[in-house]
Formats: C-alpha cells, sequence, structure tokens
C-alpha cells in the first residue's frame, strides 16, 4: 500500500539580508534533510523544541512553503503547487490557535459550508447538511451552527476546525501544536477525537508537538528534531527508551510523573544555539555531554539501528552501553 | 547607527526630488499657466509673446531638464507676478509661518500630553471623559469658527487681544490657540491611547508589584514606551504644519507660507508654487527622518533589531 | 492550616467580582515559611486572579469583596516600603521593560528601596545575574530584554525578584512558555534559591508534572473554589476529590497506551453560570442531588488533607 505521505530530503534555507555592501547574505538552514512516511491510519509524532523546523517541515508538507530541496508525496503523487484545487483538498491543517482560524465575524455554520462551497462540492441544502454531519462526526451538536467562534469555548472551537478541515474528506491531517493551548482536561478529549478520526477514516496524521507525553499516545511512529535535523526516528516506544543522547535529554527533562521521583534527568547546559550560526558537526555536540571530537567535525548521518528506527549520532553503541 | 541615518538621508532626497518632479508635471499639464494668468480679452499674440518669454512653448522635457539644471545653482525661477525671485518671495513668509508653527506645537504639546496621561490614569472616571470631551471638542470645531469666535471675544468685546496682524507677542496668541486646540485635542486622544496600552503591560504590572513609586513607574517605565508612537503622530503633524495653517492664517491675517500658496495656485504662479512644495515636502521629510531617528533613539529592539542569544 | 513551620502567608476566605460575578469564591490556604506550594487548576478556574489578589493588584473592573490575605510579622530592621512578595510571570520578556538594560532593571529595587548608590547596585546586580546561572554576567548586564532567550530573561526576572530581597515568591506559570530543556533548568534554579535565600514559594499551574517536581503541598481549584489541599504525595497517590481524580487521569504519559484518555465529560462552567451547590457536580460521576443543591462542606482527610466534598473519595475524618 503506498503511504499517504512520502516526505524525502526535505530541505529549507531562508536567504538573509546582505550585511554590508559587500559579503555574502547569511543562509538560514531552517530544516536539513529530513524524511519520513506516513502510512494510512497512521499517526506521525515531529517532536523538538521551539526553533527546530518542525513547523517549517508541516508548512512544506502543507505546500504552504516551498521545500529548498527534496520531495513531498501525497498518495504516490508530487504534491507541490501549482495543482488542482481538488488536489488541495487532499491535505488539511489545524492550527494551535483555535479563535484566529476562525473569522470573528462569520457565523459557524457558513464557515463549515465556506470550503465545500469553494470546492463545487453539493449544492446549498446538501452542504448544510454535510456541516452537520461532519459536525456530529466531531461530538458537537448541530445549533453550533449558529453561533460565532468567541460564544464557544477553546475546545470546541479545535473540534469546529477539524470539523471544516473534515468536510473535505482529507487524506492526510496537519496538526500544529493543535492541543498545546487547550486545558488537560479538553486536551484529553481532543486527542481522543483524533485518535478516533484517524483509525475510522484511515486518516494519515503528521502531529507536531513538542509534548512528548501527548505524542507517546497518540503516534504510532515519531521522529525527532534539533536545529532542523531529524537525529531520531522510529516506533513510539524510543520515547521511553532513547537512542540518541538528544531525544533522552528530552525525556529526561519532563517533570516527574510522580512526586518524588527525581526525574532521570540529564543535565543539558545552555540553550538551543541560533540557526544563523549552527555549530559545527553533529548540531547537538556543544551540549551534548557525550561530544566527542568526531562529533565536534562530522555531522553524523542518520544510521537504521534496527528496521524501523534509526538515529543520527556517532556514539550509539557507546551510549546504549 | 550612522548608517541608518545615512540611508534615511538617500531615501528622503530622492523623494523630495520626486516631489519636484511630479509637482512640475502636473502644474503645466493640468491647463495652460499663460491662459490662466490673463482673462480672455488678452489677445492670442500677447499670450503667444508671453509663453516665447517665458519659455512655457518648449517642449516639457527640456522645460524639465532646464529647471533641474537652474535648481542646482539655487534659481528657481522668478515669480510670475512681480517679478522677484521665487525662492525670495517664499523666504519672506518663512519667519511668521515657523513662529506660528512653532507656537502652535509648543502649546500642543503643553495641553495634549498632560491630558492625556491624566486621562489615562484616571480611565473610566469622570476626569477622563471630561478631558476626552475637552478633546474632542478641540478637534472638531472648525477653526474658522473658533478664531472668529476668539476674535469676537478678546479682540471686539475685550479688547486685550488684537483682531489681525503681526508684529507682536500679542498678535500670535489668538492664532497659536486657534490651530493649538486642534492639535491638542489630538494629540491628547493619542497620549491616552498609548499610555493605556503601556500600562496594560506586564513589566508596568512588575514594576507595581515592586512597589516601586508610582512617579519612578509613570516616568521611568511608562513614558519612554508610550512615547514611541507619540512620536510619529507628532513627525506627521509637525510636517503638516507649514502648509496646513491657511484658513488661520486667512482669519488673523497673518502673512504665511499657507495663505501664499493658495494664492499662487489661484494665479498660477508656477514658481512660487514649485518653491512651497519643495518646502513642504522637505519639511515632512525632515520631521519623518527626525521620527526615524528619535525611534532608534528611543527604543534598541530598533537599534539593534532580532535577537543575539 | 498548617502544620509544622510557621505560616508566611496566609489567605482566609478570598472573594473576588469580576464584572459583579463571583470569580473567586471563598479561597483559604496558607503558605509556610521555605515551602513550596502549588495552586493547580485549569484556565479559568481564577488561580492567575488569586496570585493578583495576593499583591493587591486586581484590574479596575476586577474587586476583592470578601476575606483576607495576611503576612506574618516583618523582619525588624527590614526597609517598610521593600516589597515582600514579588512576582515572576509567564511571559519572561513581557514582564520586563523594553527599552532599559536588564541589568538596570535588577538594579532598580536596590537602589530605590535598599538606597545602595549606582555603582554598588550594579555590582549586587551582575552578582545576582551570575546567581541565577547566566554566563558572562558583565556582559549580560548590558543587555536589552529583546535580545535574550525566554529562558534566560526568566533568570533575569528572577534576579530581580531577589534584588527585592521578597521573602514570598508567586510564580505564575512561570514554565508553560518555555521548552522542556530549559523548563528544566528553571526549575532547578527555583529550587536552588528557595534553598538558599529561605524564599517560600508559591506556584501556580496547570500541569501536574511541575507540582509532583517541585511542590511539597498543593491546592486544587475549580471554578473559582479550592476543592481540595494538602500534601503533594497524598493527592497524587490517593485523590480524595473526583476532580482531582479525573485530572490525574487525564493525563497522557510516555507509558504503554491503553485505550484512550479519561476525558472528563462537559466544560468548565462559565462566570456567572456556576452552579449554588458543587461546581463540580454537573460533571461528576459521583454526582448527586444534595451535589447540586447545597455547597459541599470542608472535612479534613488522614494524612493532612483537606477536602470539600459531598462524598469525597477516601473516607472523612472529623
Amino acid at each position: 500500500m503506498t503511504p499517504i505521505l512520502q516526505a524525502h530530503g526535505l530541505s529549507k534555507v531562508y536567504q538573509g539580508r546582505r550585511q554590508g555592501l559587500f559579503g555574502k547574505p547569511p543562509a538560514l538552514r531552517a530544516v536539513d534533510n529530513v524524511s519520513f512516511d506516513i502510512a494510512a491510519g497512521e499517526a506521525f509524532g515531529l517532536v523538538g523544541e521551539s526553533g527546530c523546523g518542525k513547523s517549517t517541515v508541516g508548512r512544506m508538507v502543507s505546500a504552504a512553503t516551498q521545500p529548498t530541496a527534496g520531495s513531498v508525496l501525497v498518495d504516490g503523487a508530487p504534491f507541490t503547487r501549482p495543482m488542482p484545487l481538488a488536489r488541495r483538498a487532499e491535505v488539511q491543517v489545524v492550527f494551535q490557535d483555535t479563535l484566529g482560524a476562525l473569522n470573528p465575524r462569520l457565523s459557524i455554520g457558513r464557515q463549515l459550508v465556506e470550503p465545500l462551497a469553494i470546492h463545487g462540492i453539493g449544492d446549498g441544502d446538501g452542504r448544510k447538511a454535510m456541516a452537520e454531519a461532519k459536525l456530529a462526526e466531531v461530538g458537537l451538536p448541530a445549533d453550533v451552527m449558529e453561533r460565532y467562534p468567541h460564544e464557544v469555548s477553546g475546545g470546541q472551537r479545535q473540534r469546529i476546525v477539524l470539523a471544516r478541515s473534515l468536510g473535505l474528506e482529507p487524506k492526510l491531517l496537519i496538526c500544529d501544536e493543535a492541543v498545546s493551548a487547550l486545558d488537560v482536561s479538553v486536551q484529553a478529549h481532543i486527542v481522543n477525537l483524533l485518535s478516533e478520526l484517524k483509525h475510522k477514516r484511515q486518516l494519515g496524521l503528521l502531529f507536531i508537538s513538542h509534548d512528548l507525553r501527548v505524542v507517546n499516545h497518540l503516534c504510532e511512529r515519531v521522529g525527532v528534531l534539533y536545529l532542523g535535523s531529524m537525529v531520531e526516528i522510529g516506533p513510539r516506544r524510543i520515547l521511553r527508551m532513547p537512542a540518541h543522547p538528544y531525544t533522552r535529554a528530552l525525556a529526561g527533562a519532563l517533570p516527574a510523573g510522580r512526586p518524588g521521583e527525581r526525574r532521570k534527568r540529564i543535565v543539558l547546559s545552555g540553550e538551543l544555539p541560533s540557526p544563523l550560526s549552527p555549530p559545527s558537526g553533529c548540531p547537538f555536540h556543544p551540549r551534548c555531554p557525550h561530544a566527542t571530537d568526531i562529533c565536534r567535525q562530522v555531522k553524523p548521518a542518520l544510521r537504521m539501528l534496527d528496521a524501523d528506527h534509526g538515529a543520527a549520532c556517532h556514539r550509539l553503541e557507546e551510549i546504549a552501553a | 547607527m550612522t548608517r541608518f541615518v545615512l540611508i534615511k538621508l538617500g531615501r528622503a532626497l530622492i523623494t523630495i526630488f520626486l516631489c519636484i518632479t511630479i509637482c512640475f508635471f502636473v502644474l503645466r499639464l493640468t491647463g495652460d499657466p499663460v491662459d490662466m494668468m490673463f482673462s480672455d480679452e488678452v489677445p492670442e499674440t500677447v499670450k503667444a509673446e508671453f509663453r516665447e518669454r517665458l519659455g512655457l512653448n518648449r517642449p516639457l522635457p527640456e522645460q524639465y531638464a532646464k529647471f533641474v539644471l537652474s535648481i542646482f545653482s539655487g534659481n528657481f525661477g522668478t515669480s510670475l507676478l512681480d517679478g522677484k525671485d521665487a525662492l525670495l518671495v517664499v523666504a519672506e513668509r518663512i519667519p511668521a509661518t515657523l513662529l506660528l508653527g512653532g507656537a502652535v506645537f509648543i502649546l500642543a504639546l503643553m495641553i495634549g500630553v498632560p491630558a492625556g496621561v491624566i486621562a489615562a490614569v484616571h480611565r473610566g472616571r469622570g476626569t477622563d471623559r471630561l478631558v476626552m470631551g475637552g478633546a474632542v471638542f478641540g478637534y472638531a470645531m472648525p477653526n474658522f469658527f473658533l478664531g472668529i469666535l476668539l476674535i469676537l471675544f478678546f479682540s471686539m468685546q475685550l479688547r486685550l487681544l488684537p483682531s489681525s496682524g503681526y508684529g507682536s507677542f500679542a498678535h500670535l496668541v489668538l492664532p497659536a490657540i486657534t490651530l493649538g486646540t486642534a492639535m491638542a485635542g489630538k494629540l491628547a486622544r493619542f497620549v491616552r491611547t498609548s499610555v493605556l496600552e503601556v500600562l496594560g503591560n506586564p513589566y508596568v504590572q512588575a514594576a507595581r508589584g515592586m512597589l516601586l513609586p508610582s512617579r519612578r513607574v509613570l516616568f521611568r517605565h511608562v513614558f519612554p514606551n508610550a512615547a514611541i508612537p507619540v512620536i510619529t503622530f507628532l513627525g506627521f503633524e509637525l510636517g503638516l504644519l507649514i502648509g496646513g495653517a491657511v484658513v488661520t492664517e486667512s482669519v488673523f491675517g497673518w502673512p504665511g507660507v499657507g495663505r501664499l500658496l493658495t494664492l499662487s495656485v489661484a494665479r498660477r504662479d508656477l514658481a512660487v508654487v514649485q518653491v512651497i512644495i519643495f518646502l513642504i515636502a522637505g519639511t515632512m521629510i525632515l520631521a519623518n527622518l527626525l521620527v526615524d531617528v528619535a525611534y532608534g533613539w528611543l527604543d534598541p529592539r530598533i537599534r539593534y533589531g532580532g535577537d543575539a542569544r | 492550616m498548617h502544620a509544622d513551620g510557621e505560616t508566611i502567608l496566609a489567605v482566609t476566605d478570598l472573594c473576588v467580582d469580576v464584572g459583579g460575578r463571583r470569580a473567586i469564591d471563598g479561597v483559604s490556604f496558607s503558605l509556610g515559611k521555605g515551602q513550596t506550594f502549588c495552586l493547580v487548576g485549569e484556565s479559568g478556574c481564577g488561580k492567575s486572579l488569586t496570585c493578583r489578589a495576593i499583591l493587591g493588584q486586581l484590574p479596575p473592573d476586577i474587586r476583592q469583596v470578601g476575606g483576607t490575605v495576611t503576612l506574618s510579622a516583618a523582619q525588624p530592621g527590614r526597609p517598610r516600603k521593600a516589597p515582600r512578595i514579588a512576582m515572576i510571570y509567564q511571559d519572561s520578556t513581557a514582564s520586563l521593560n523594553p527599552v532599559l538594560k536588564v541589568g538596570e532593571q535588577i538594579a532598580e529595587p536596590l537602589r530605590v528601596h535598599f538606597g545602595l548608590s549606582e555603582q554598588a547596585a550594579q555590582k549586587e546586580a551582575m552578582r545576582l545575574i551570575d546567581a541565577v546561572g547566566i554566563a558572562d554576567a558583565k556582559r549580560r548586564y548590558h543587555a536589552y530584554p529583546h535580545e535574550l532567550s525566554g529562558g534566560t530573561n526568566q533568570r533575569i526576572a528572577i534576579a530581580r525578584a531577589l534584588a527585592c530581597r521578597a521573602e514570598v515568591l508567586l510564580a505564575d506559570e512561570p514554565t508553560t512558555a518555555l521548552d522542556v530543556t530549559v523548563q528544566a533548568q528553571i526549575l532547578d534554579l527555583l529550587a536552588e534559591v528557595q534553598r538558599e535565600a529561605g524564599l517560600s514559594v508559591l506556584l501556580v499551574t496547570h500541569d501536574l508534572g511541575v507540582v509532583a517536581e517541585i511542590a511539597s503541598d498543593m491546592a486544587v481549584m475549580y471554578a473559582g473554589r479550592i476543592v481540595e489541599s494538602g500534601p503533594v504525595s497524598r493527592l497524587f497517590d490517593a485523590p480524595s476529590h473526583p476532580y482531582t481524580e479525573a485530572l490525574l487521569a487525564c493525563l497522557p504519559t510516555l507509558g504503554e497506551v491503553e485505550g484512550p484518555l479519561a476525558a472528563i465529560p462537559g466544560v468548565v462552567p462559565p462566570l456567572g453560570r456556576r452552579p449554588d451547590g458543587c461546581g463540580f457536580a454537573p460533571r461528576c460521576p459521583r454526582g448527586r442531588d444534595i451535589c447540586r443543591a447545597e455547597r459541599p462542606p470542608l472535612a479534613g482527610i488522614a494524612g493532612g488533607a483537606l477536602v470539600v466534598c459531598h462524598f469525597p473519595l477516601t473516607g472523612a475524618v472529623q
């Protein structure tokens, strides 16, 4: 079965402005050679901290940004602009800001119907019925159609945004920090809903998040980004049993689950370096407790540790021991 | 910082140049100037001779080239009305305009800024409403109406101040108040909004939380931040002061540049109009330049930009 | 309410109205000297508002209409005007004045409240910048907030609180906006600063993980009221209130995935539409008629916990 999404060798470089009259303009390498696949009915979690490039990857997958290098295949065919309207519908995005995603001056019903009208799906009454059906699918009553975005809660808004996306029957859903701004109890509902939708509709789900616990719950496979590079990729258990030092630090930095249980913390000194001047060799070496000479000089390639698990580090064997 | 200023200066010069160019072509393309100057009875031959003398029958690009070249030698042409050098004609009126403009600016600042701050600090209460009501009144009132009212009261009734003319401080008072109230009103509203916005910021809360004295919070934390948008507004207003006092100048017989401009446009006194446009454009641009520089001085985010972790 | 050690901050029956509607309804808890106490709850429960009420910094249309906030007696010799409570905020960069150097902002309370000269204040500020773990303190003194990252600015905010020589530190979601690795560093810093400066910390958060990590005691807020309070270990191991239990149960973990998350049905009631009885009753799996009708009583539970519920999960001890 063709995977719903095949992202291969994605890179994005932004050109800065020239400093002074001479000299090269600085290049910001936001994403560097990122590859992953998503099968139908599978959720892939893209995790990392701010500035790691995960949102940029999301934008390249949804064709909002053109990759500097690499390709995006949706259902086996290239997904780039320009593309016919119908193809556009195959990938939908849900963002963190629920208020910003909805027009405050239009009723919810109108906003649900709008994409259907743009894509020429159905007719007047038919669209209304379809919108109501989608609302039911996300667990909202039909009377929400008459309301306005500010009149409903954050969790309900996120469901509405989902209903709007589902109206176009997409094949791939990209969630960019979609639950990060929600309360824990509401987050649980939305996560459950996403899980259900993914399974029922056999959607591919690209779940971008900084929250490892949510990703562990929802996603079958996970990729960890650091300064634009994929440092580890594999099934969800890599969060519990990480191979790469950065993944270990991320997982270890999570506050304890139970009181008194000290974090199995690996102290990461310093902060994320600026992507404008990335470190030489392995991007993580300045903060890595295991860094050696080769780490400072040569950027490690992603090495497969077994069939479905890879990590980009020179010293994997020594660290695991 | 120097680089910053130099770039702005360069852009400013280009803009002024563009302004004069547009003005030049618009004046000549919107109707024959000579026709405008003379009534219909004047024979065509006289007009033709006039055109020849002024060089107005030459192709436009040639006229333009001559004009640009003469600018560099400081010659803006002669006033069609009295044959005097156009630059001099305008220069004569500049002191009066500057005096009025300066007085208006200072008056507006002295009234508008404190008013705005007081309104913001007492937001929602009686004081706020009173001050803002006054501000709206100030800028909604047409200035010829206010001017005439002031004349009726202070000149006619009380015989305290002269109703028109130029020369002493007493002559300055009424025109300055007329224009100043409008600008003060606008300024007060602007200052209020800006101060309110800053007051709502977490760093002001934090400063208050540290129990710093109110005055210190206001002067050290609120004002420098609130000043930034207000400065843009002031720059804009400053630029307008040069040519925008036409009505007031008419009401009070104030010999300023604004009045000269309308007269010259009506009479198609091309040279004088060009000089005044140049002056207004230059002032506007200079004001904006000063604002940009002030920004950089006040706000380190603009000075250094971006993050330097 | 506080068993061992002295109480430094006591909040008793605090009631706050927002636009005429009750937002905080009779909240009571106390903070012991040198203790870390967490106020936990979801958005809209009133925890941030409680902080502002403690500081006495309520916005214009919000008023404290009942209850008291008392600090224990001050140390003699302490400058009267120096703040005894300092606060750090969720958005650390926004809590710093953008047009002033960060070092100057730390030096400010030293000069204003403690009368230090400009040089002395600068020296002390640099020492504090170093003490909160920022490298190259001398140079960083002259930096502006927008030049520094969120994590660094939060350290600066902590340094500023230390400069006030405050006894109580209020922290309103101090790590929520930060990356998880930086969050860990800041939590460590807070613990260290508390030990060394003897600070008492009241931390407001929605993240139960942070609570487990750093706090010894906690109170859970729901819809403007405290539903349960007590030692953190007790509440995590054996919650007495159905809301606390539900909250703990709906958290995702890094462990094996066993079916959907146990989400709480319904939504938090908005202001003005809070039930007469127990606020949680409409969503509570154990809710009965009396819960909707009458406000539940306060009951003590073994292990030093207090719960406000008609049918607490563990037996009540009177």
